[in-house]
């Protein structure tokens, strides 16, 4: 019998129908190894193993009733920014302190719907702000790869660095995550992983702890393009509980993975080739453009004349937002209360002591550009700036099918390396945030390894709910690269 | 932009976080920098354009302004670090 955890979920899936293993053995494979590997990596800040076997079990009974569903018995991780009904959830935030939602969000509902099985919740930056999983209340993830000949500790990217991490680690089949400016796609990058973001409105946002509301959107971190195919067959719907979920029929992804990338076009933006790219990335995409050429599609270059400006924008948006958003929590309701002189003393002494430094400052950030006297310099010229950058890409898809652009200006880092300078954090998102910025759907593929021996991806975008496409022509970068390495299990 | 001090105090006070003397002067420096850069954005022409409300071009969807859920106080104030009888409790905010 093969490693029950080396199996991607289409081989999991076969396996179980065919009797090969129970859910139940295969949920406690994963058991087993998060306890083995939690203590090193982080990546799991809750374990929820009792919930995962009652889940698997249940799983089994309904196999042997032949009532199968999509994702029957396969054992997932849960970033810890869904809601899960009776299990803590908290953002990785200290003002979340023991938050046990009374419901389940529309995404971890449509799973556990389809069959899938629950193994805790992973780690993830305070409210998916960071690029390194570095500000998490639960302490860094640790990436599983580290540099060839080098045992310093490298982070595994972030929001997303949990699910990234657990994925590569095989402490999970698949993980959902969710990307506001790049937390599914970097990570991934970063972990040899494949990271897909819908386009926004194609997943639910209900019971999602809200960072950016016009930006955030979930999505899978898998080892496979057909399992991330997969896994948005089962997030992906309609629901009337978020009114920018879109009422459009989700497609089969599995059946368009079969269609014939001969004769499509490929765009390469040109704004991407930034100032200071390094070699190994420049060469990695001129790999990546030779593979489409050999797959028979036509390469054509584009302009997104706007890209510069995405970042700028990006970080006016999103802290607005987020100042907006995480108004909410202020002692009263749930988490954190810390008391003080009135209730302005004890709002301000909670929120103090419960938030991070970097959601602090983005908070502020967002407070300055909404309030008053400078809403129209900063909110809303950073919202018209957005519309030029949305034009760019309709009428770059006027003559392509999907662009190519790599994830990551660089290969994972390592821990402390950025975390000084909230600037040259942020430029890790500069290949990224595009994509949020104009909702279109993002796909990092991983595509070789760098000089230092750590997994680079490449990024494809795609027109908005054209997911089936990006995915296509994602498996010729997947097929293209071959079998790529696996981190070494130094943790185990 | 640079901003000083006594801004990071006033936007402080608005977003109600208490800041530190020391968090005030770094936060001074940071977000100075950050509003700085930003600043580029001026270079885009954006006279003819909207702002954009919505990345996925639809109608806001409506439906009947009745309750659709409800009826369970208790679940509601569950996760209250305070709470009576399912009401929330706060400290005293009428003299």
């Amino acid at each position: 019998m093969p490693d029950l955890l080396d199996l991607n979920i289409a081989e999991a899936r076969e396996g179980l129908d065919n009797g090969d293993f129970s859910a139940k053995e295969y949920a406690e494979s994963h058991i087993k190894e998060i306890e083995n590997a939690n203590k090193e990596l982080n990546a799991y800040i809750l374990e929820t193993p009792e919930k995962a076997i009652e889940m698997a079990e249940k799983s089994d009974e309904r196999m042997a009733k032949g009532e199968a569903g999509l994702l029957e018995g396969i054992p997932l991780g849960i970033k810890d920014l869904f809601c899960t009904d009776g299990v803590r959830t908290t953002a990785c935030s200290h003002i979340l302190d023991g938050f046990e939602p009374p419901y389940e969000s529309t995404v971890t509902e449509n799973l556990w719907n389809a069959g899938a099985v629950m193994l805790g919740k992973l780690n993830l930056d305070e409210f998916a702000m960071g690029s390194s999983n570095e500000t998490s209340h639960y302490g860094e993830v640790v990436n599983p790869w580290r540099r060839d000949g080098d045992e310093a500790k490298l982070v595994p990217g972030g929001s997303s660095g949990g699910s990234a991490a657990a994925v590569a680690a095989h402490l999970c089949a698949a993980a959902t995550a969710t990307d506001t400016g790049g937390s599914i796609r970097q990570p991934a990058a970063f972990t040899g992983t494949v990271g897909l973001k819908p386009t926004y409105g194609r997943v639910s946002r209900w019971g999602t702890v809200a960072f950016a509301s016009s930006l955030d959107q979930a999505g899978p971190i898998t080892r496979t393009v057909e399992d991330a195919a997969i896994m948005l067959q089962v997030m992906a719907s309609h629901d009337e509980k978020d009114t920018t979920s879109v009422d459009i029929a989700v497609p089969d992804y599995r059946k368009e993975l079969a269609g014939k990338v001969k004769g499509m076009t490929i765009g390469i933006p040109k704004e991407y080739r930034v100032d200071g790219m390094s070699e190994e990335i420049d060469a990695l995409w001129e790999q990546g453009i030779e593979w489409y050429k050999d797959a028979g599609a036509k390469i054509v270059e584009v302009s997104l004349p706007h890209t510069k400006y995405a970042l700028p924008a990006y970080y006016i948006v999103a802290p607005a937002e987020a100042s907006s958003n995480l108004a909410r929590y202020d002692g009263v309701k749930y988490g954190l209360r810390v008391e003080g002189e009135g209730i302005n003393g004890m709002y301000e002494n909670t929120r103090a002591e419960g938030f991070g430094a970097e959601v602090k400052r983005r908070i502020l950030m967002g407070t300055y550009v909404l309030s008053a006297g400078y809403y129209d310099a900063y909110y809303l010229k950073a919202q018209k700036v957005r519309t030029r950058i949305k034009q760019d890409f309709d009428e770059a898809f006027k003559n392509v099918d999907v662009m190519l652009t790599p994830t990551t200006p660089s290969p994972a880092f390592a821990m402390g390396e950025k975390s000084g300078d909230p600037l040259e954090m942020y430029l890790n998102d500069i290949f990224t945030v595009t994509v949020n910025m104009a909702g279109l759907p993002g796909l990092s593929v991983p595509a070789g390894m760098s000089k230092s021996g750590l997994p680079l991806g490449l990024q494809l975008i795609g027109k908005p709910f054209d997911e089936g496409t990006l995915l296509k022509a994602g498996q010729v970068i997947e097929q293209a690269a071959g079998e790529l390495p696996k981190p070494t299990k130094w943790w185990a | 932009m640079q901003i000083n001090e006594a801004t990071v105090r006033k936007i402080a006070k608005l977003a109600r976080i208490k800041v530190t003397d020391e968090e005030a002067k770094s936060l001074e420096g940071e977000l100075s920098s950050i509003l700085t850069w930003v600043e580029q954005l001026n270079e885009v022409d954006t006279d003819d354009v909207e702002p954009l409300t919505s990345v996925v071009e639809t109608t806001m969807k409506k439906r009947e302004d009745v309750v659709t859920d409800g009826g369970y106080a208790q679940r509601v104030t569950k996760n209250a670090p305070l709470s009576e009888d399912n009401f929330f409790v706060v400290p005293k905010v009428v003299e």
